[in-house]
């Protein structure tokens, strides 16, 4: 499991966790939040402010 | 054909331009900005510090980079200095150039405390990658930080300095820190983190002077007391920089004033970011400024769309007391009520008839934060 930041706000995505306040069960893998997604804390889409893999 | 123009490369300007590029590959494109057009996020220039990274690490692209990126025309070190909205001209001081539609993303300005004394005009503050780079040059390995402003920005330097071993004074007229956002009882809970990791507080107070002393300076502050810092840091507020957009004759309020479409009072002008007013609000944060960019592009390419902003709540980011708040908005009619736990508060700020206008939540509270957002009205619906 993988752990992604958001480069704009610093915001984790923790694969292992999930966001499930927002309907993203635990162990969703990155690539299969949808397109549309924005970042929780800043907005900022998935698709063009990457976010960067964190070391495990 | 004249270029679709935008002024400014903060993340404004940039996410615009981006996403301009997902709808339009064709459509010529320039940017102008004043400084270097580094691609930065600026919310990371108050946590830098105690993530161990140097202001040349927060660059995330140049503007050549971004150049290519975008296929734009990015003109660096170039500052616009008029528009001319019924000619479509654009001058700046360095050339004069049509433009086919013109976006304002030129950001807001400091506000300069009003002091006396010769180490004055030495006050820093911090609200550009240039600042920032200035600010960590000036700042000595263990020097006391005099910060003005107990605010969002002035807290999150806090928390950054004081976690990385530098000894801080905040200074604020407010009997409170976040004194527009918080209510006391979660104000207490912030300020204590911080005076645990060794902020001095020096609250209901203000700074009159600030006179060099050795190598730094000297602060007098109301009471007649004085601290000394090696450094002294203004956060006091920004203004929208508007002056642009007033010159050539557009409505200007305390922003450069918009619609939904983040249109101007010149149907070919638009703005967006911290410089725009949109239908009477003025939001300097990153999120509504992602939310305009996307229906503007829109619209600057043929789609006419409205900006819907959703509630949008602050991460303040002061690790040592997780905050965020949604402050009610202007004028909102209620009260605040108020949980507070061990380790925690929630206030909800609640209208006469009991409906949510807005909150703020400290310590562990914070995971309320999405239940509580979707309690919360639109912004703009
Ligand atoms: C320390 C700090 C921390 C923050 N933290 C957060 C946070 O955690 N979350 C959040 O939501 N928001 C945060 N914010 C606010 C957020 O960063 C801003 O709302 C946002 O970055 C504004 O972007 P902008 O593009 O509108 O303005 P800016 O980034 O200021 O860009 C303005 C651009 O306009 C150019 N320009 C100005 N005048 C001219 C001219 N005459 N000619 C040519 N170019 C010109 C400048 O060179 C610059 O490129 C923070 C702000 C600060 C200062
Ligand atoms: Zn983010």
């Amino acid at each position: 499991m993988k752990k992604w930041q958001c480069v704009v706000c610093g915001f984790i995505y923790d694969e292992e966790q999930g966001l499930p306040e927002e309907g993203i069960a635990p162990g969703t893998r990155w690539e299969d939040i949808p397109e549309d997604w924005e970042c929780p804390e800043c907005g900022v889409s998935k698709d063009d402010f990457e976010m960067v893999e964190l070391e495990a | 054909m004249a270029p679709l123009t935008v002024l400014g490369t903060g993340l404004a300007g940039y996410t615009l331009a981006r996403e301009i590029r997902k709808r339009d590959r064709e459509v010529p494109l320039r940017l102008v900005t004043a400084d270097d057009g580094s691609a930065y996020s600026k919310p990371m220039l108050s946590n830098a510090l105690a993530r161990g990274k140097t202001p040349a690490q927060l660059v995330m692209a140049s503007a050549a980079d971004m150049a290519a990126q975008l296929d734009a025309r990015i003109d660096t070190h170039t500052r616009a200095l008029a528009i001319d909205p019924a000619a479509r001209r654009l001058r700046t001081d360095r050339d004069e150039d049509a433009f086919s539609q013109l976006v304002l993303a030129v950001g807001a300005d400091p506000v300069r405390p009003d002091l006396a004394g010769d180490g004055a005009g030495e006050v820093l503050s911090v609200n550009d990658l240039d600042d920032y780079r200035h600010f960590r040059q000036r700042l000595a390995a263990d020097g006391r930080v005099l910060i003005l402003g107990a605010g969002l920005i002035g807290c999150e330097f806090a928390n950054d300095l004081a976690a990385s071993g530098h000894a801080v004074t905040l200074v604020d007229p407010a009997p409170q820190a976040l004194g527009r956002l918080l209510p006391a009882a979660g104000a207490r809970q912030l300020e204590a983190a911080l005076s645990e990791l060794g902020v001095q507080w020096r609250l209901g107070l203000t700074a009159g002077r600030v006179d060099r002393a050795g190598s730094g300076y000297r602060v007098t502050l109301s009471d007649g007391s004085r601290v000394e810092a090696g450094l002294v840091l203004s956060a006091i507020g920004l203004q929208p920089r508007t002056a642009l957009a007033a010159d050539a004759g557009l409505a200007t309020g305390r922003g450069i004033e918009v619609d939904r479409w983040l249109r101007s009072s010149d149907a070919r002008v638009f703005a967006l970011g911290d410089c725009a007013q949109v239908e009477g609000l003025v939001l300097p944060f990153v999120m509504p400024l992602m939310q305009g960019a996307r229906a503007l592009a829109a619209t600057l390419t043929g789609t006419p769309t409205a900006v819907r902003l959703p509630a949008m709540p602050v991460v303040v980011k002061t690790p040592a007391c997780p905050v965020v708040v949604a402050p009610p908005p202007p004028g909102a009619q209620g009260e605040w009520r108020i949980e507070a736990t061990a380790d925690g508060v929630l206030a909800r700020f609640e209208q006469p008839d009991g409906r949510l206008a807005g909150f703020a939540l400290t310590g562990t509270a914070v995971a309320q934060k999405q239940r509580l957002s979707r309690e919360l009205p639109p912004l703009l619906d």
